[in-house]
């Protein structure tokens, strides 16, 4: 089992629901990303997802949309990203997991890019616009490398092809809440709990909710039939807000307590 | 699973990379659409919207004078141009927006660059009493205040993007995202053989009707097939169009256009065939451009409409293959050429069809006079006047 499937395990056994914090690498540069997972590492996330800037977000909300804006700005390539995992690593225990878009990973070769974030430390990827169907030498790569390719389903997914997600994804399943882009919501999406539910009926398997968690109010809800709770756009809000790298860490650092606490 | 049985593939192109939320719509998409067009009732239905609506068939025109000028292959121009809305962007909205309807959607949105597929689809959702919504990039919506107006005035809203680079692919990226949030309510009306499967498939189906038809104009005309064809290619709908019911004729040669732009080597250009890398890019495998890092260029060129980063994969299949090839115009050629099919054929061609226009003037001097171009003329250049007036002035006060 790996890093990811280690910590979710345990989380369960206590009955806990991880805490898993999103930032994208770069935003506003790589150094103030390592310090900011530091402080996440040290507030309480359990598992730490970071984006990889894109320039065609297609599944992102305005909040997200300006950060990958601001990495790209600030020249951060996927390289820079695998760097930014190599200096990490050594100095955290949480498992680490890369959010991006296929074209970003592609270009670098599956092969080629499975091997190097194996040898920095990467333990899981996220790519937001590759399905299994067309995954299918990418995934396979990063399965020979030790790393989990994370899967999404999402309210529209049929029956039929949830038995095919469940099966394939490595590490947990991650559950996209609503139908619709990231970003902080007021209301959580209706029938949310049923859903993973009936994923529960079928799979053992982790199941992880994202999209649309802002509050540490919304987090405990998650957290009380989820594996795992993702809070990305309202993280990357305060990173916005802040004028310089210190208070960015502050703010970011309090928010992350404060749902960890939550979910206690 | 070979490639052959893989649905929406073109060789190593194509495909479905999209969110999970839009698989669902997209699988619902690919079985209504067979379904439905095959059906007798929507077939009497689309033929009698493009014959009494579009205006089609549209007219295939022998270019006399420019065929003396250039002392070389017979040349016919297909004219979309004179079809409803002035370009060929009104075949494909009507099939789609038709099967919108079937398909009980009554939401339909979509992306526009310069404003030509957005006025299209609101024409045809005021046609077919239809709620359109159109995305479209900041900087074009400046640029194209008039068709803006157009589009207003035809009842779609028109949302402007501020997003990226604020110009199509933002747009469409924005059109991606609504359609993600209204999922089950809302049809995209895709411009070109671009996205994600089924769309590269259906839109070629739904313009292959300028192929078909210029086919049979030419046997009635000549009494053979044409030996070339030539076309502009942005993302490739009206290449595809005309191309396609020539793919079996193998002694037909089939010329796309790309926009060359300031240059090939200035990296300001729209020319994925010619110049792009294999990559995914708005739900698709195709030829993008794209740098080592994997992030997307703005692509540049004179004409909206061919200012893509991308083109459909089929276009990227058919280089791959050998069956199509594809050459480049840059936008002083387009312009210049903008000028000459006016005052040889009193035509004024769209700057995009003005770079297929462009490239036949180079290649029809070369061939035999027994040779037989066919041009597609994808629309009229009405839109653009202001534009190459301005761009005309500039350059005459640059020479003085």
């Amino acid at each position: 089992m790996g890093r990811i499937g280690s910590c979710l395990a345990e989380l369960r056994e206590r009955g806990e629901c991880a805490l898993i914090p999103f930032l994208t690498a770069g935003d506003p540069n790589l150094p103030t990303t390592e310090a900011l997972v530091l402080a996440m590492a040290e507030a309480g996330a359990d598992l730490i997802e970071i984006g990889v800037p894109f320039s065609d977000p297609t599944a992102e909300g305005p909040t997200i949309q300006r950060s990958s804006e601001r990495a790209l700005r600030s020249g951060t390539t996927l390289r820079g990203v695998l760097r930014l995992i190599k200096n990490l690593r050594p100095k955290i225990d949480q498992p680490l997991v890369l959010m991006g878009y296929a074209n970003v990973f592609l270009a670098m070769g599956e092969r080629n890019f499975a091997e190097a974030a194996k040898e920095v430390g990467v333990d899981g990827v996220i790519t937001v616009d590759l399905p299994p169907e067309e995954g299918g030498l990418f995934f396979d790569s990063l399965i020979e490398c030790e790393i989990d390719p994370v899967l999404l389903a999402s309210p529209t997914t049929s029956e039929s092809r949830m038995a095919m997600l469940v099966e394939k994804t490595r590490g947990f399943l991650y559950y996209v809440s609503l139908t619709g882009v990231t970003g902080a919501r007021k209301e959580m999406a209706e029938g949310l709990e049923e859903a993973v539910a009936k994923i529960r009926n079928v799979s053992e398997i982790p199941v992880c909710v994202g999209f649309g968690l802002s509050t540490p109010e919304q987090v405990a809800e998650v957290g009380r039939f989820a594996d795992g709770a993702v809070v990305g756009s309202a993280l990357v809000d305060l990173i916005e807000a802040a004028e310089t790298p210190g208070p960015a860490v502050a703010s970011v650092s309090e928010f992350v307590a404060k749902l960890k606490n939550a979910l206690r | 699973m070979t490639v052959a049985d893989f649905p929406g593939r073109f060789g190593e192109y194509g495909g479905r990379y999209v969110p999970e939320v839009l698989i669902a719509a997209l699988q619902e998409l690919e079985e209504a659409y067979p379904k439905i067009s095959q059906s007798g009732e929507f077939r009497a239905e689309l033929d009698n919207l493009l014959a009494t609506y579009a205006g089609r068939p549209t007219a295939l025109t022998f270019a006399r004078r420019m065929t003396d000028d250039l002392g070389g292959a017979k040349i016919y121009l297909k004219r979309e141009d004179l079809a409803h809305t002035g370009a060929h962007k009104i075949n494909n909205v009507l099939g789609q927006c038709l099967l919108a309807r079937y398909m009980g959607k009554r939401r339909v949105i979509a992306e526009t660059g310069a404003g030509q597929h957005g006025v299209a689809t609101a024409t045809a959702c005021a046609l077919l009493d239809l709620e359109c919504e159109v995305y479209m990039g900041e900087e074009d919506v400046e640029r194209q205040a008039l068709n803006v107006f157009r589009m207003e005035l035809l009842g779609a809203r028109v949302h402007p993007v501020s997003s990226g680079s604020k110009t199509l692919k933002d747009a469409i990226n924005e059109a991606m995202r609504d359609w993600v949030t209204h999922i089950r309510t809302t049809y995209y009306c895709i411009g070109s053989v671009m996205g994600p499967h089924p769309y590269p498939t259906m839109v070629r189906d739904f313009q292959r009707v300028i192929g078909v038809e210029a086919r049979q104009q030419m046997l009635d005309v000549e009494g053979r097939l044409p030996d070339v064809l030539i076309a502009c290619v942005g993302g490739g709908s009206n290449a595809m169009g005309l191309f396609h019911p020539f793919i079996e004729d193998d002694d037909v040669q089939m010329i796309g256009v790309e926009a060359a732009g300031e240059g090939l080597e200035s990296g300001r250009h729209g020319a994925a065939l010619s110049a792009g890398s294999s990559g995914v890019l708005h739900g698709m495998r195709s030829l993008v451009l794209s740098d080592d890092d994997g992030q997307i260029f703005e692509a540049h060129s004179v004409s909206a409409g061919l200012d893509y980063p991308g083109v459909g994969p089929e276009h990227a299949h058919l280089r791959d293959s050998g069956r199509a090839t594809y050459v480049t115009a840059d936008d002083e050629s387009a312009l210049d050429s903008f000028v000459y099919l006016s005052r040889m054929e009193g035509i004024i061609p769209a700057l995009e069809s003005a770079h297929a226009i462009a490239y036949a003037r180079t290649l029809a001097p070369k061939l035999a006079s027994e040779a037989i171009m066919l041009i597609n003329l994808s629309g009229r250049g009405d839109k653009d006047a202001p534009q190459v007036r301005d761009l005309l002035a500039a350059r005459q006060s640059g020479s003085h």
